[in-house]
């Protein structure tokens, strides 16, 4: 048996059935992250001994007949989640040495399972960026083909399970930065609706957008992984008292009832949209038969504010960033610099050589936009836009229960591509940041694979807090899809 | 909307960031076209349109005033880049 190949619920299975045990599954995996890793890059920190000593203990746990769903499991954490004595750098110069004091909530509950945390992955520093081209700390590749980019922020997470290198990982989304990532690499990405997840110990970027979720292999790890994470937190005043279902549920909304009743609409603005691929334009055109096979009728609806969505969110992220970031002045954690001798000076030397390029660039545009004079031309009406954007999206699901779009424009482009102009890079995320803007969830589910072999996912997006809706139609589509069109999940050749 | 070098040097000041030359060069001119892309959200009638703070629809998350322990001195300032015994320090600010 290729262990690595096992899914979080096939190798919870075996688990239950002591047909393996979580450290030869967590050996498996770090096997192959020192065969392939350095070429891949997927990794910031790999503690071996740690994740096997937590192996041990979830054996041990399993033996005693006190197993949970992920005791035991392989997990990878994106490096911008908290972990109490395993450095945390959001793949930055300035926190290169931080070691948090205490666990993420998300990383709390995967403990309080005695899951596996073997190892903290790649990002764009501070989770700004679609590439993790703008990482401090390293480059990471697309599995599926090296000389091409993972996608980002969440590109070490996307990477780490599309490579075999975990059961599943959990990645941040502030504008597509699960779900893009997630659709270059061929693997399934949640962006929970904000406030499910709390965010305690997810070290801020933009903090009305930001939220955590899943990456996995399939949509049945995806649901696992929410009835995990989701759930108030006194921690997080933003984290929402909704009641959390079971959302396994799902899935068996699918078996029994297949995606009949089921209402897709299409926004008309998204075909506006220029630079659109011709393989993802012919991947949304066959996503769009396969739903209409399984009983979704598929009707138009309206997103009118869709061409305002860039720009919107990019004023309001870097707004929320230049305050978020502000910590960061060399005092309580972190680099300092040393050479300054008066405190303007020291905060001015330890950001700007700690900070990348692109984080810079993001505080300038903040600072800028919050200034005296400016913030009611450019935060106050972006934050104007913003709730018209929402609205859009209250009017849209009036009539439908899901929302279709291609989740990038293009394949993964190619490393080195895109990095000349950031404003070219922004417009890449036109299809995701719109969920985050309004705070509705969105799922990237595998549909193809280009001529070149790079994977291609589509989007489904749902109302707040219908994520059930989203794992039901997303879990039809994947079981439909290679019948439809050849089209199999498989594993990238490293 | 032009952003010139000097707009870029203010606004550096105010972010308390430390740019060189070069870099406020390219800044001042990757800034103008971002600038000027954001700019079409001047063709939005925003008229009498409540800002949207964020994405939480919840008002006044209070919880009960009890007391906790703290973590010490010991936790709170293991990752200070110096210390003095139970204190921070920084640079002198008062000459």
């Amino acid at each position: 048996m290729e262990l690595h190949t096992l899914t979080i619920d096939q190798a919870r299975q075996h688990l239950a059935d002591k047909k393996i045990s979580s450290v030869e599954l967590t050996q498996a995996f770090l096997d192959r992250i020192f065969a392939h890793d350095e070429r891949i890059g997927a990794f910031i920190t790999v503690d071996a001994d740690l994740a096997i000593s937590q192996a041990k203990a979830a054996d041990a746990r399993i033996s005693a007949g006190r197993q949970a769903t992920f005791t035991g499991i392989p997990v990878a954490l994106k490096d911008l989640l908290c972990t109490k004595g395993v450095k945390t750098t959001c793949a930055s110069k300035i926190l290169d040495n931080f070691v948090p004091q205490y666990d993420a909530t998300v990383v709390e509950k995967l403990k309080s399972e005695d899951a596996v945390l073997i190892g903290k992955t790649n990002l764009d520093e501070f989770a700004m960026g679609s590439s993790t081209e703008n990482s401090s700390i390293k480059l990471t590749r697309n599995p599926w083909n090296t000389d091409h980019v993972p996608g980002g922020s969440s590109g070490g997470s996307a990477a780490a399970v599309a490579a075999g290198f975990c059961s599943g990982a959990l990645g941040t989304d502030t504008g597509g930065s699960i779900r893009q990532p997630a659709s270059h690499c061929g693997v399934v990405g949640l962006k929970p609706t904000y406030g499910r997840v709390s965010r305690y110990g997810l070290v801020s970027y933009g903090s009305s957008l930001d939220q955590i979720g899943p990456i996995t292999r399939d949509v049945t790890d995806a649901a696992m992984m929410m009835n995990l994470i989701c759930g108030n937190d006194p921690k997080d005043s933003t984290s929402a008292r909704n009641e959390v279902p079971d959302f396994s549920a799902g899935l068996d909304l699918f078996r029994k009832e297949g995606l009949k009743g089921m209402v897709a609409g299409i926004p008309k603005e998204f075909s506006n949209v220029e630079g659109i691929d011709p393989e993802v334009a012919a991947m949304f055109d066959s996503a769009k038969n396969i739903l209409t096979d399984l009983g979704v009728e598929i009707r138009e609806v309206s997103l009118p504010h869709t061409e305002y969505v860039v720009a919107a969110y990019y004023i309001i992220a870097p707004c929320e960033a230049s305050a978020n970031l502000a910590r960061f002045d060399g005092v309580r954690f972190g680099f300092r610099d040393h050479s300054a001798d008066d405190l303007i000076d020291m905060y001015k030397r330890t950001k700007s050589t700690g900070f990348g390029l692109e984080v810079q660039r993001r505080i300038i545009i903040g600072t800028y936009a919050l200034s005296a004079g400016y913030y009611d031309a450019y935060y106050g009406r972006a934050s104007q836009v913003r709730a018209l954007i929402m609205q859009d999206f209250d009017k849209a699901f009036d009539t439908c229960d899901i929302i279709l779009s291609p989740v990038a424009p293009t394949p993964a482009f190619r490393i080195g591509e895109n990095t000349e102009d950031p404003l070219t890079m922004y417009l890449t995320d036109i299809f995701t940041l719109s969920a985050n803007m309004a705070g509705v969830p969105g799922i990237s589910v595998p549909a193809a694979l280009s001529g070149k072999g790079l994977p291609i996912g589509i989007q489904m997006m749902a109302k707040r807090f219908d994520e059930l809706s989203l794992i039901r139609a997303g879990f039809g589509f994947e079981q439909s899809v290679g019948a439809a069109t050849g089209f199999k999940a498989a594993f990238p050749e490293l | 909307m032009k952003i010139s070098k000097d707009e870029v040097e203010k606004i550096a000041h105010l972010a308390r960031l430390d740019i060189d030359d070069d870099l406020k060069e390219t800044l001042s001119e990757q800034l103008s076209h971002i600038l000027d892309y954001i700019d079409t959200l001047k063709n939005v009638n925003v008229d009498g349109v409540t800002p949207a703070s964020g994405a939480a629809f919840m008002n006044n998350v209070l919880r009960e005033d009890t007391a906790h322990e703290s973590p010490g001195p010991d936790v709170t300032l293991a990752n200070a880049p110096e210390r003095d015994d139970d204190f921070y320090t920084v640079p002198r600010v008062v000459k």
